[in-house]
């Protein structure tokens, strides 16, 4: 018993201060923006590293979202004699929580893990050690424009996923299933308000922040990984940042909802 | 070899480093005078790297004291530059982009000076018809000459060197020297030169400094080096005097 008590004593320090380094980190980034030069060229490549080699995977994904919430909607809607309430579903179900939600998961999956990966070569090839001996701030140089564009990239392709993912809903409901278009559109528009925006615009935020630290931290700590160097901490790493961006994004989810709600 | 009356440009005292309890350096003591070659020799696994990454501020020392020409302590490190072993280019970036990174992240200069350093950098080493190649495109002894132009272009007083011919063949770690020799008399820089090939470091080598169970064991010229009665000295580098002396060093 007393054994068991003194293991989960030791994970729960362990845990705490992970938790404290990885504050740490982020936070030593985010203060070093303003001393980063060239800021805007490492921020450019971010979002283009996040932002635009996604959007094709984001159509793709909330097309097929919007196309799924539209046919099961639409039966299940059609079996209580509501199927004219479709848009106000695949709307409000986009908005508040899928379009960030699989959003945040494409991003991790596309853009997270080449970061994690990138940033773990970068640091098993000597690339980090080399930046502090010229005397850059390796923070400032691979992480800072990477969170910096994490906030613009999330909330524009949440806002992109539901967008699509509405458009999605219209083709299976109205035009495969003969729904009127005009009572999709209408109860699609007017069922989303203020409060349904600010939520799912801020979930991107955070979601967005809260990820590619993930993916920043776990590349950058490549070497600390136990038991293994080389190309397999590199995976490692790389399977470590998704997973725990993942887990790091319904997590957040939930707290953010049952705080809004 | 060496002007006696010019200053130091590295002190280093009672240098102590050790990881979990494994001392790995005891107490070194080194004076690197201004405009020589230094070469710090040493069996695998006697702390030459961590040696050269303490003085570089990859690692931070448990005892002593680094003092550079500066004056500053420990953490000055002033127009230093280091070239890594396995050279650490970005490879997602060009040869252009990896000599310019220094100058865009810590200087002031404009693109248009920038882009003039670089190109006089890349043709000084030979590298001018490589400007857009990655690291991955060039051959083992072009990666080194574009570290070393990536070290240069900055101007710094002191160069650090981790096995610079560590992997190579007898005429490419001979070209190494030359090249180390050829620039410093161009860039006008010191250079310590952390390496376990005797041979050439007695060649080029203004003065040679031999680590040993964590101290600096013997520091001396080259020809001091070869002529010592001392075991552990001739134990290290008989194979390389033997080897050496048909090239009349």
């Amino acid at each position: 018993m007393l054994r068991l008590l003194q293991m989960v004593g030791r994970r729960s320090l362990v845990t705490v201060a992970g938790l404290g380094e990885f504050a740490d980190f982020v936070s030593r980034a985010l203060v070093a923006a303003p001393t980063a030069r060239q800021l805007g060229k490492g921020f450019a490549r971010a979002i283009n590293e996040q932002g635009v080699r996604c959007l094709v995977v984001i159509t793709i994904v909330a097309l097929f979202a919007g196309l799924v919430l539209g046919l099961q909607g639409y039966y299940v809607l059609a079996r209580f004699g509501s199927a004219g309430l479709l848009g106000t579903f695949v709307s409000l179900t986009l908005t508040r929580e899928l379009a960030p939600v699989l959003a945040s998961l494409m991003i991790v999956g596309q853009a997270g893990s080449a970061i994690a990966a990138e940033i773990g070569v970068n640091r098993n090839s000597e690339q980090i050690d080399a930046l502090t001996t010229m005397g850059i701030n390796p923070l400032a140089y691979l992480i800072t424009p990477r969170l910096l564009a994490a906030v613009f990239v999330f909330p524009i392709l949440t806002t992109a996923f539901a967008f699509v993912g509405i458009v999605g809903g219209y083709l299976s409901g109205s035009v495969l299933l003969g729904l009127d278009a005009g009572v999709y559109w209408s109860a699609a528009r007017s069922s989303v308000d203020f409060g349904d925006i600010r939520e799912c615009l801020l979930k991107a935020l955070v979601f967005g922040l809260l990820t590619i630290a993930i993916c920043c931290h776990s590349g950058f700590n490549t070497h600390r990984q136990i038991g293994a160097s080389g190309s397999r901490a590199v995976g490692i790493s790389t399977t470590r940042a998704v997973v725990l961006s993942s887990i790091a994004t319904l997590a957040s989810d939930y707290l953010i909802t049952s705080f809004l709600v | 070899m060496i002007d006696s009356k010019l200053s130091p440009i590295l002190t280093v005292k009672e240098l102590q480093k050790q990881f979990g309890g494994h001392v790995v350096l005891s107490d070194v003591n080194l004076i690197v005078q201004r405009g020589s070659i230094v070469s710090v020799l040493g069996r695998s696994g006697t702390g030459k790297s961590v040696f050269l990454k303490c003085l570089a501020g990859l690692l931070e020392p448990d005892g002593g004291e680094i003092r550079f020409d500066s004056g500053g302590t420990n953490t000055s490190r002033l127009r230093c530059s280091y070239l890594f072993q396995a050279n650490a280019l970005f490879d997602s970036l060009t040869a252009f982009e990896n000599v310019a990174l220094p100058l865009e992240q810590t200087t002031r200069f404009g693109t248009s000076e920038i882009e003039r350093a670089v190109a006089a950098a890349l043709r000084t080493l030979g590298l001018e018809k490589f400007a857009e190649y990655y690291p991955a495109q060039l051959s083992g002894g072009m990666q080194k000459r574009l570290a070393l132009a990536r070290a240069l272009v900055t101007r710094p007083a002191l160069v650090l060197f981790d096995e610079p011919t560590a992997g190579l063949d007898p005429p490419a770690r001979h070209s190494v020297f030359s090249m180390i020799i050829r620039y410093k008399e161009e860039y006008d820089f010191t250079a310590l030169v952390v390496t376990h090939d005797v041979s050439e470091a007695l060649i080029f080598s203004d003065r040679v400094a031999l680590l040993e169970k964590g101290r600096i064991y013997f520091e001396g010229n080259p020809a001091d080096f070869a002529a010592s009665d001392d075991s552990v000295v001739r134990s290290f580098g008989d194979n390389a005097i033997t080897d050496s002396a048909s090239r009349d060093w």
